[in-house]
């Protein structure tokens, strides 16, 4: 038995959506270097919808499958669909983690969260 | 290429050592506590083992008592001195934050019954001072227990004067030697070490089995009571196979140890200045005194287990310290006591050598560690950071 699925491993291996934008409409960070995470989301967001998003992790093999599969899990989607995404949609995704590597799943959950409250405080002050 | 680096975890088992295996298991499969022939072989052999590990360590064979492994040598050394403290009307022990959780899970519970524990400071490189344990050592200390050589760190303690320490002041002193023990060379008399423990699966020979060396006249506890074995000190009918085995390996490295130190130290040194070229990366603990075949790391940016994943894929097993490796939230506690912080432990590596590597497996580890660090830090938002000048560089 593996210590994740094959499913982790190839987010793990062949991470998607990885990298920056350096525009982007929303941005979120959460995790810190103390614990041993950190997950940085970027969204590019057009008429509502997610057009583009990237990630940098810094942390272990199911933080970084947790983020490629969360970005995959809302591109192309609306923001309120990416709204209602959950750490157990993005583990579930993923065939299951290690109960003691679901804190992966929340933080990607919680990155994707942060990015979008970002995007919304910009378009506030936009107002 | 296949490259087997975790050597301190445990070891491939000699040739010599399995072969010392099968006559017990095959045809000497009698209980050593038979009276016929055939438990009588056994128990000869069990004898012939424990004389051949006593004289490795200069002790003599009735100090030598059988355990299942380090962790049980290590608690039963320890809760024997608090005994012996109890009786004494000592209730004080001294040790280092370091230690391996054999030793320092022992202490703790020793602590919840009312023993006072002082964890000696290792400093940066990784060693304690002798001076420490003199002006550490008080009336009612009954036991200092340091690690003869670190589990993750490698580095090597000062045994020899500790003991004279020790001994000096009338305190029983106890060595964790598990790493120690077939790759330095060891005296326990003239190290003056009361009790010491060992393991057979760090030096190629079987798993579950290790020893306990207590000197002659220090009483022990039992852990594990039952039958008569081991000098009633250790019930269970005795591993004859892991026993001759542990002995057959044991006499095979112990004849090695500068043969194989003078083999691995240039290709861990090749190693350590190898992976020096990364930039903000550390050696953890002393460059020099330390075991033969140990190297760790700790790189800025990235995290230990995605490392280790990464490594695995091409073909090197190796291990960290990092919180995500250990199942806990906190990264090793090792490197914690030399001052790492946090956010740099995370990123640890150890690659500890066995005595066959080669010159070409370390240049492999050395290309294949750079490359995978560079990956990893290519999408690290802390290396961002910390190149955007977002962040200091700790290292």
């Amino acid at each position: 038995m593996a210590l994740y699925s094959e499913k982790v491993m190839d987010h793990f291996r062949n991470p998607r959506n990885v990298g920056v934008i350096e525009d982007a409409d929303g941005i979120g960070e959460v995790g810190n270097a103390k614990c041993g995470d950190i997950m940085k989301m970027y969204l590019k967001i057009e008429n509502e919808i997610i057009t583009d998003v990237k990630f940098e992790t810094f942390g272990c093999g199911s933080a970084i499958a947790s983020s490629s599969m969360a970005t995959e899990l809302i591109k192309g989607r609306p923001v309120s669909e990416a709204m209602q995404l959950t750490n157990k949609a993005v583990a579930e995704a993923l065939d299951g983690l290690p109960d003691y590597k679901m804190h992966c799943s929340v933080l990607a959950e919680e990155a994707i969260q942060n990015a979008l409250d970002d995007y919304y405080r910009k378009k506030e002050k936009e107002k | 290429m296949k490259i087997y680096a975790d050597n301190a975890a445990t070891t491939k088992m000699s040739r010599t050592a399995i072969e010392a295996m099968l006559r017990p298991m095959e045809e000497e499969y009698g209980n050593p506590s038979s009276l016929y022939v055939l438990g009588q072989r056994a128990k000869e052999i069990i004898e012939e083992a424990r004389a051949r590990i006593a004289a490795v360590i200069g002790a003599e064979p009735r100090e030598i008592l059988f355990t299942s492994g380090g962790s049980e040598a290590d608690n039963q050394a320890i809760l024997s001195a608090a005994a012996l403290g109890i009786r004494d009307g000592k209730r004080h022990i001294i040790s280092t934050a370091f230690e391996h959780h054999a030793v320092l899970h022992t202490l703790k519970k020793l602590e919840n019954e009312g023993f006072e524990i002082t964890l000696l400071d290792v400093h940066s490189d990784g060693i304690v001072r002798p001076d420490q344990v003199r002006e550490a050592i008080r009336d009612d200390t009954c036991l200092v227990t340091i690690m003869y050589a670190n589990n993750e760190i490698g580095t090597i303690q000062p045994i020899r004067e500790i003991g004279e320490i020790c001994r000096a002041k009338g305190v029983l002193f106890h060595t964790d030697a598990v790493q120690a023990v077939g790759h330095l060379p060891i005296d326990v008399k003239a190290q003056n070490i009361d009790l010491l423990s060992a393991s057979a699966h760090k030096f190629h020979g079987p798993k579950g089995i290790g020893f306990l060396y207590a000197r002659r006249g220090v009483r022990l506890t039992n852990l594990i009571e039952g039958g008569a074995q081991e000098r009633g000190k250790r019930a269970g009918t005795e591993n004859t196979p892991a026993i001759a085995g542990m002995a057959a390996a044991l006499c095979e490295v112990a004849g090695k140890i500068e043969e194989n130190a003078a083999h691995l130290i240039p290709l861990r040194d090749r190693l350590i200045a190898g992976l020096l070229e990364i930039s903000h990366s550390a050696l953890n603990g002393d460059p020099e005194k330390r075991l033969p075949g140990n190297v760790n790391f700790c790189f800025e940016g990235i995290e230990g287990e995605s490392l280790l994943l990464l490594l695995d894929d091409r073909g090197i097993c190796a291990s960290s310290g990092s919180a995500c490796t250990s199942g806990s939230l906190d990264p090793s506690h090792v490197l914690l006591a030399i001052g790492r912080i946090h956010d740099v432990a995370h990123g640890s590596l150890r690659l500890s050598l066995g005595e066959e590597a080669t010159e070409e497996e370390v240049d492999y580890l050395i290309q294949n560690v750079k490359e995978v660090v560079a990956y990893l830090r290519g999408f690290s938002p802390v290396w961002r950071d910390l190149q955007s000048g977002k962040k200091d560089f700790i290292l």
